[in-house]
């Protein structure tokens, strides 16, 4: 199955320590990839004060103040459970849509299979956004416009073209033999896509569950046109508020991005296999 | 893109499931009216969900840019392609052919320097030394996070006299220092450093994955045959890397075109506005959406998409059309 998921085959030789010039330029990549993030992370340690006297120190002393009242005032988890709960209804939407599409363009034969897999595939050429406006409108006769389902609709539709590209070849690489003796056992194709090929199928689901997630999530567009109401924002909606609003507040900005960076921080460093893979997977096609 | 057949079995292969041992025996018509439902039924909610919110807009698109109109009730006062080409159309504002130049730096930007600069991290990260795994994590980091965020933390950093500016003032650099975000010349190369600072991750992510295709007996046999550690990657990794490398530069391209969020948060309205840091994308809905004028935004959204679909079909037919190629003999195994 050329379509599985796999990282580079760890190898079985002990690792070696390296040049130490590989080291050091190593480090200062990494170092220029996480010292802004380190910085904001700490300037929500400091006063105000502090970050206008030296704009680059160290936090001294370190103020818990400012990262309490993000947590305890703010509408931070009003809108960190929006995002979940909109990034999560936009992965099952993706998923259900997308796998039974997949399973008919993998393993049915049919006149036009490749004309629906060619026009799965047209929403790959052109930038969502370019149809931000009309969607934006749509949305707004369908009175989808400040609501969840209003934002999460339209992710899944801009999410099914890559979700089927990446499922179609891992769906139909699983050996007929499979579906043979399902039939065999008396299963329909049906029984034989829920018993057998979605069990099967769980890690290239993964994957797909895993872009789809963090595309939902980092998404700003969409919910800054849809959303308006404020109770119903995102996270990323919030950010952008927030630090309109407090824009004297510098320690509080920095506090508030931080916190709304540490999800997708903690996400990426479990499921760093999936989205690094599932990029891969997406690009071996 | 793909060949899905199934292996052929010995009991027929999927489309011809022996019909004795099917219980009730289904006559031939019953079964293939049958298939025809489930293909429908299966398929239909991703069709309509996918015609509807990412086809069908663009149709409306075509259709409203044609008016001028204020959003309420079907558009009537009809002016053909006056938002294009008119007096006032979008060819002829000024701001918005800066919007077009911007999106032009943004995309020479991404593929030459966000290219050869996650080329040579990869190169990097590819070899095999204790920590690598730490290394390649951290450097994933700027990809992860939301483009709302990264636009926010960089403002923060590079407003007059923050972060930015002092430590260029402790390195003996303080002349250099402008309005990163405010000197009208300049704001659109810190964009551009921004983005690079984002998307280069994702370059990165994607060489590292094809380097990974690379079998270690080639690049054991370069080493066997002498070549030195520059001269294995120099003439055999890279040239293997070229349908990954394309691949990223057409994802790159269609990303570049829409570019959006960070320049939104990062670079004040009043700056967009006079052209120096605007996109298609911040034009579009500054115009359409805020300023309600939908029949221009609109327009505006048409210029984009045919911007895109065009470079998209170039792209495929003269650079792509190897990998897909490709794609399909590497898929027989």
């Amino acid at each position: 199955m050329s379509a599985t998921i796999t990282l580079p085959a760890r190898s079985r030789r002990p690792l070696r320590w390296s040049s130490p010039l590989t080291y050091v330029l190593a480090l200062a990549v990494a170092g220029v990839s996480i010292a802004p993030v380190v910085y904001v992370i700490l300037g929500g340690f400091r006063t105000t004060g502090q970050i206008a006297v030296d704009p680059a120190g160290l936090p001294h002393p370190w103020v818990w103040s400012t990262y309490a009242n993000v947590l305890t005032q703010s509408t931070f988890w009003q809108q960190l459970s929006n995002s979940l709960l909109i990034a999560a209804s936009t992965t099952a939407g993706v998923l259900a849509l997308g796998v039974c599409a997949a399973f008919v363009l993998a393993r049915y034969k049919f006149r036009g299979r490749e004309g629906l897999y060619t026009y799965f595939t047209l929403g790959l050429l052109f930038p969502a956004a370019a149809g931000i406006l009309p969607l934006y409108l749509m949305l707004r006769d369908l009175h989808l416009a400040n609501t969840y389902l209003g934002v999460i609709i339209p992710q899944v539709a801009f999410q099914l073209p890559i979700t089927i590209v990446i499922l179609r070849p891992f769906l139909a690489a699983v050996p007929g033999e499979l579906e043979d003796a399902a039939a065999i056992d008396g299963a329909g194709k049906l029984g034989f896509f829920w018993r057998i090929m979605l069990p099967l199928s769980k890690p290239a689901l993964v994957t797909v569950a895993v872009l789809a997630f963090v595309a939902s999530w980092n998404s700003f567009l969409l919910p800054l046109l849809v959303l308006q109401n404020e109770s119903l924002q995102t996270l990323p909606l919030g950010v952008q508020n927030f630090s309109a609003e407090h824009s004297q507040d510098t320690a509080g900005i920095l506090a508030f991005t931080s916190l709304a960076m540490m999800p997708a921080i903690l996400f990426f460093s479990f499921a760093e296999r999936q989205i690094v893979g599932g990029l891969q997977g997406a690009v071996k096609g | 893109m793909t060949t899905t057949e199934s292996p052929v079995s010995l009991t027929g292969g999927a489309t011809a499931p022996p019909a004795r041992l099917r219980p009730g025996g289904f006559s031939r018509a019953a079964r293939t009216r049958r298939k025809w439902y489930e293909i429908i039924g299966l398929s239909a909610p991703a069709v309509l969900v996918f015609t509807t919110f990412v086809l069908a807009p663009m149709g409306f698109a075509i259709y409203y840019s044609l008016y001028k109109w204020s959003g309420y009730g079907w558009p009537t006062e009809f002016r053909g392609l006056d938002n294009y080409f008119g007096p006032f159309g979008a060819f002829r504002d000024p701001i918005f052919i800066d919007a077009l130049r911007n999106n032009g730096i943004i995309i020479a930007g991404s593929l030459l320097i966000q290219g050869p600069l996650a080329l040579g991290i990869a190169l990097l990260l590819n070899r095999r030394f204790r920590g690598r795994a730490v290394f390649r994590m951290l450097v994933f980091v700027p990809y992860v996070l939301a483009e709302v965020t990264v636009g926010i933390m960089w403002q923060l950093i590079l407003l007059r006299g923050s972060a930015a500016d002092s430590i260029l003032n402790s390195l003996g650099l303080g002349h250099f220092i402008t309005g990163w975000l405010a000197n009208l010349d300049v704001v659109i190369w810190t964009m551009l450093f921004i983005l690079t600072w984002k998307y280069t991750g994702f370059a990165l992510i994607l060489f590292l994955a094809g380097m990974s295709n690379v079998p270690d007996e080639v690049t054991e046999a370069a080493a066997i045959d002498g070549a030195s550690w520059w001269q294995t990657q120099r003439h055999i990794t890279i040239p293997l890397l070229g349908s990954t490398i394309r691949i990223w530069m057409f994802l790159s391209m269609i990303g570049a075109l829409q570019v959006f969020d960070v320049i939104w948060v990062a670079s004040t309205p009043a700056v967009r506005s006079l052209g120096a840091s605007n996109t298609m994308a911040t034009y579009m809905v500054d115009h359409g959406f805020n300023e309600r004028q939908w029949g221009y935004g609109n327009a505006v959204a048409v210029i984009l998409f045919v911007i895109s679909f065009l470079a998209a079909l170039i792209f495929q037919r003269f650079v792509l059309r190897r990998d897909i190629d490709g794609a399909r003999t590497e898929r027989v195994s």
